[in-house]
């Protein structure tokens, strides 16, 4: 019965977010608020962990099995991209390798940043955790 | 067969089974190409292909799966909650780089779409290709992209960051674990942190941390950040 009192909670939230985003014609999907509204909650402890953390396992473990109807819709389509799909590979490899080196990057210069300002300072924290 | 198929069951169970099979394959390979979900997919399809049952019957079943994307997403709020503290501590660092990374990806992919000149609903497929599925699926709707595509992008992505990531990170002499987490999550998402789960504990918590992040950050991004790339970009190609 865990699961079912706690299905309620994510379906609940759930639809929740989908009715503010409509409601109020948001351009922030209905999911991604209702992943918000659920962190208030937990943030203020409305809700305890124990409340959602049976429900949230098996949702995420698995998370890739909910997606396989939404892949498989690749057949009704595939002849659109028939011409494309070496450009398509081709800009997923490129981009990945960019994203990957920029966002590293960024936070590898603030915490090297932040490390020489704290040992001018005297007092070295172990902030980097290298 | 059409007795099977006449139920919505069929669907389901079709899914079930061969989503099985593929997370024992991938356990026995341990290959980053053997990625459960692609394999589910290649699957599905060529069961359907070659029994000729129509993609819509197996979508009559699907759509209860589908069903569980939107409380999945809200669920991506728990492993963000218990990774709270972690996040705090180095807030600045973290945040930069994700909303830079999750900037750099959307640019990169508008300037390379245009460079080939493909179609507008196929741009807005590609734009959420480096954040966790159920975000991009609805980011994809929502700009008026092709899921399917945004599906299969998400997941090569996703492979590419895991294959090639540690020798990105090399190269670009990214020190700090918790910059080499950030870098999985933020440009490879669940795909990437598997990566990060091999390479050490704090960069799989920053990785974790960074799925939940980029997705909503890119979510913030993407409507406005689309159209000024594409007018500056149409300037110069």
């Amino acid at each position: 019965m865990k699961l079912f009192r706690q299905a309620i909670i994510f379906f609940g939230i759930y639809l929740l977010g989908e009715w503010i985003s409509k409601t109020f014609h948001l351009m922030v999907p209905g999911n991604i608020l209702g992943l918000l509204i659920l962190l208030g909650l937990l943030c203020s402890r409305r809700i305890k962990l124990e409340q959602v953390e049976d429900m949230a396992g098996f949702l995420l473990d698995h998370l890739a099995f909910f997606f396989i109807p939404a892949g498989v819709g690749i057949l009704s389509i595939y002849t659109s991209i028939r011409e494309i799909w070496p450009q398509l590979l081709l800009i997923c490899i490129i981009t990945t390798v960019i994203t990957i080196a920029a966002a590293g990057k960024v936070t590898d210069a603030i915490l090297s940043f932040q490390d020489t300002k704290k040992s001018k300072g005297g007092v070295r924290h172990a902030a980097s955790d290298r | 067969m059409q007795l099977l198929t006449d139920n919505l069951l069929f669907g389901i169970v079709l899914s079930l089974a061969a989503f099985e099979i593929s997370l024992w394959l991938s356990r026995k390979t341990r290959l980053a190409f053997f990625n459960p979900l692609l394999i589910s997919i290649f699957m599905v399809v060529a069961f359907l292909l070659a029994t000729g049952v129509e993609e819509e019957v197996y979508q009559k079943g699907g759509q209860f799966i589908n069903m569980f994307l939107g409380p999945a997403t809200v669920a991506l709020a728990v492993p963000l909650y218990k990774r709270l503290d972690q996040l705090k501590q180095h807030a600045l660092a973290i945040l930069s780089g994700i909303l830079f990374g999750s900037a750099v990806s959307i640019l990169s992919v508008v300037f390379l779409t245009m460079l080939f000149k493909l179609d507008h609903p196929v741009i807005m497929s590609m734009l959420p290709k480096s954040v966790t599925t159920p975000i991009g699926i609805e980011l994809s709707r929502q700009m008026g992209g092709i899921v399917p595509i945004t599906v299969m992008a998400i997941i090569l992505t996703g492979i590419t960051g895991a294959v090639l990531g540690p020798a990105v990170i090399r190269m670009a002499r990214i020190k700090h674990k918790i910059a080499v987490g950030v870098a999985l999550g933020t440009s490879a998402h669940a795909i990437g942190t598997t990566k990060a789960i091999e390479i050490g504990e704090t960069e799989a918590a920053m990785s974790s941390l960074s799925i939940g992040i980029a997705g909503i950050l890119t979510v913030l991004l993407a409507p406005w950040l689309y159209p000024m790339a594409a007018a500056f970009f149409s300037l110069i190609l």
